[in-house]
């Protein structure tokens, strides 16, 4: 690896009792951009005000170039600092200047342009951001969209070879969202430069994102490339990845899997020393992806939280379930046979029948047959989890069916 | 560790403590104040120099105070008037009036009041505009892009109030003497040449020197308190956000208020 651009190197940093960072180690690439994701509230732009300078961190160093910000001269600082731009969380653009002005401020202040060059560089922006209809209003006139892309501009407007985002798309619409998103990548495309971003917007940002970094509990527990983001098996990355199945999962009160597999893992330990059995129940609901693809994601997740919340129902207090691939729910029932397991399937193609999403005539555009299956298996000998699905798979037989018949309006 | 002393010692001892830790405070806040004043001061001349935000000072705090400036003015001189008459009468030297009205407008009254009627408009409202900028990072923002906010907002309005309070004190003694002539002169009936002549026999120049002086000085620490409580908002103990803001101009307004004052007799002691 190249020597990094930025390094943080055991930073820690508390506000009185509060420690919002402790021993932090990042490392941010030249010519990169670096998501630093985690949940509201830990830290994260404080991690990236020590950047800048607007917070000094408490202990440790960070190292610009291999050179550690404390030793910076002033003129090297004020080079660096020039060289950046900085998106604050909630703007910060300045009332009191109208929209133009405000994207103007930083080259009237710090160049020596002639006036028709930074109208021309302003207008540009403008343009780019398409926010001609308001240039000569104030930022307490517009909405809160269009100021994040007034703040935008204004970053952007110096050409900076780092620019460091505080939340660039939080409060815009999923369409400008995405505009903002691509105009950062194809910028960055273009220019080249180096880019911090603090975000919540998984997993768009993965998506132009070279490095992810999460941050969690005052510390860094992974920094790495989407790709070893998505193959890692750390149980907080899971949950940043799977983000919206988490949501699905805590709301239809399903385990999460990381879960449900050590508790697998440490009832095959039982079956293997002291002989005891459990079971499992293997549920899937066939062709969700064909209906996530034609009829549409809101009703193939609508099918899914259907069918976990039947089956929770009628789980006992240490019975476990979760979620298994997109389409697929595993039970668990420590201690019981498969009698068990049995029971519960037999109560749920119950259950399942008579629900609204089981009814053809509610899909009145597109409409494609499903079907529920569900299989028991009793285990007896330890195994891994694998073999353990292909059992219960093997053993599934249809418990509930949506045919189209004649409302079908297939594709 | 403090609250522990306290609480151990006794009265006395807490007392003392205390006495000894608000000395502290009150000295260091003084140094961050002077050094305050000189970073915003010298920075006015650094290059380029912020001709045009000067200039919006100055029209913001000196064009627009004209006519409260006037108004006060006026007011201040027709009741100098009366009193003065009143007075002067009952030793049968009414003739002294003009000079009555003019060296007290001129050595005292119209640097003062000149100053708090800032402080009240222009005051109040740098203290809230830095103040408010402060808290939605806007300074933040300015420091972020190497702006330097010391010189893009404290400096302009060091220099504007520098150019500004002289002139507005001129323009308070002037319009005074004016209302000093309505109510003298006019109503009262005082001999118009002798009104003038008196003026213009006793008023010398160090009085007007002492005025400017004055109001040179008032300038420069009413400019700098009300930025510098602006500036520092955030740094409040219990105020945030808009509470802070309040809290800050509350502070700007009485600091530079009882300053003002306080300096008033040092000055005139100093220049009698």
């Amino acid at each position: 690896m190249p020597q990094p651009f930025i390094e943080f190197k055991n930073v820690s940093k508390s506000f009185g009792n509060l420690h919002v960072l402790e021993g932090v180690n990042l490392k941010i690439y030249s010519g990169e951009i670096t998501s630093i994701i985690g949940k509201s509230g830990v830290g994260k732009s404080v991690l990236l005000k020590h950047i800048i300078g607007l917070l000094k961190p408490d202990s440790g160093q960070i190292l610009i170039k291999g050179k550690p910000l404390s030793e910076f001269t002033r003129s090297e600082w004020r080079e660096f600092k020039r060289s950046l731009s900085y998106m604050f969380q909630n703007n910060a653009l300045f009332d009191s200047l109208t929209v133009f002005e405000n994207i103007a401020l930083p080259l009237v202040e710090r160049t020596k342009l002639p006036s028709s060059e930074i109208r021309k560089k302003v207008d540009y922006r403008i343009h780019q951001f398409e926010l001609q209809d308001v240039k000569d209003r104030y930022p307490s006139q517009i909405s809160g969209g269009m100021q994040k892309r007034v703040a935008l501009a204004r970053a952007l407007v110096t050409e900076p070879t780092m620019i460091l985002f505080d939340e660039p798309t939080t409060g815009l619409d999923p369409l400008r969202k995405n505009a903002v998103l691509n105009m950062i990548a194809h910028y960055q495309h273009e220019i080249g430069f180096t880019g911090v971003m603090v975000s919540h917007d998984i997993p768009d940002v993965f998506f132009i994102s070279n490095r992810v970094a999460i941050i969690e509990n005052r510390k860094i527990p992974f920094q790495g490339t989407p790709l070893e983001l998505e193959q890692s098996d750390n149980e907080i990355v899971w949950q940043f990845i799977h983000g919206q199945e988490v949501l699905q999962d805590q709301l239809t009160g399903l385990n999460s899997r990381p879960e449900l597999e050590r508790l697998v893992k440490g009832l095959m330990e039982e079956v293997a020393s002291k002989k005891k059995v459990f079971s499992v129940a293997l549920l899937t609901i066939d062709d969700l992806d064909e209906i996530k693809k034609n009829v549409g994601y809101i009703a193939s997740q609508r099918i899914f939280q259907c069918l976990a919340m039947s089956l929770k129902g009628l789980l006992n207090a240490d019975e476990y379930a979760a979620r298994f691939g997109s389409c697929e729910i595993l039970a668990v029932f420590p201690g019981s046979g498969e009698a068990r397991a049995i029971e519960v399937i037999k109560g749920l193609s119950r259950g399942c029948s008579d629900q609204e999403l089981m009814d053809p005539s509610k899909y009145k555009k597109v409409c494609i047959d499903f079907a529920i299956k569900a299989g028991a298996f009793e285990v007896g000998e330890p195994m891994d989890m694998n073999t353990l699905i292909d059992r219960a798979r093997e053993r599934q037989e249809i418990i509930a069916k949506m045919e189209c018949k004649g409302v079908a309006y297939k594709k | 560790m403090n609250q522990e002393t306290v609480a151990g010692g006794g009265n006395f001892r807490g007392f003392v403590n205390f006495l000894g830790q608000t000395t502290l405070k009150i000295i260091g806040e003084l140094g961050a104040v002077a050094i305050f004043f000189f970073h915003g001061f010298l920075l006015i001349f650094s290059f380029p120099f912020q001709f045009r935000k000067v200039v919006q000072q100055v029209y913001f705090i000196g064009v627009k105070s004209f006519l409260i400036i006037s108004l006060i003015g006026l007011f201040t001189g027709m009741v100098l008037g009366l009193q003065g008459y009143y007075t002067l009468v009952k030793f049968g030297s009414e003739g002294m009036l003009g000079a009555a009205v003019a060296l007290s407008l001129i050595r005292e009254l119209g640097p003062v009041l000149t100053a708090l009627m800032i402080i009240g408009r222009a005051g109040s409202s740098i203290a809230a505009e830095i103040g408010i900028m402060r808290i939605s990072e806007q300074i933040d923002a300015l420091d972020t892009m190497d702006i330097n906010p010391m010189r893009f907002l404290v400096s302009p309005r060091i220099a504007a109030s520098i150019i500004t309070f002289p002139l507005l004190t001129a323009l308070f003694d002037v319009i005074g003497i004016i209302g000093g002539y309505l109510t003298g002169v006019l109503l009262l009936g005082v001999n118009s040449g002798i009104f003038f002549n008196r003026i213009y026999d006793s008023v010398v120049a160090k009085d007007i020197n002492g005025g400017f002086i004055k109001s040179l000085v008032f300038a420069l620490i009413v400019s700098t308190i009300c930025c510098y409580q602006g500036y520092f908002t955030h740094m409040r103990p219990g105020g945030f956000g808009a509470k802070g803001v309040s809290l800050a101009t509350t502070s700007a307004v009485v600091i530079s208020c009882v300053l003002v004052l306080v300096l008033d007799y040092v000055l005139t002691s100093f220049l009698l």
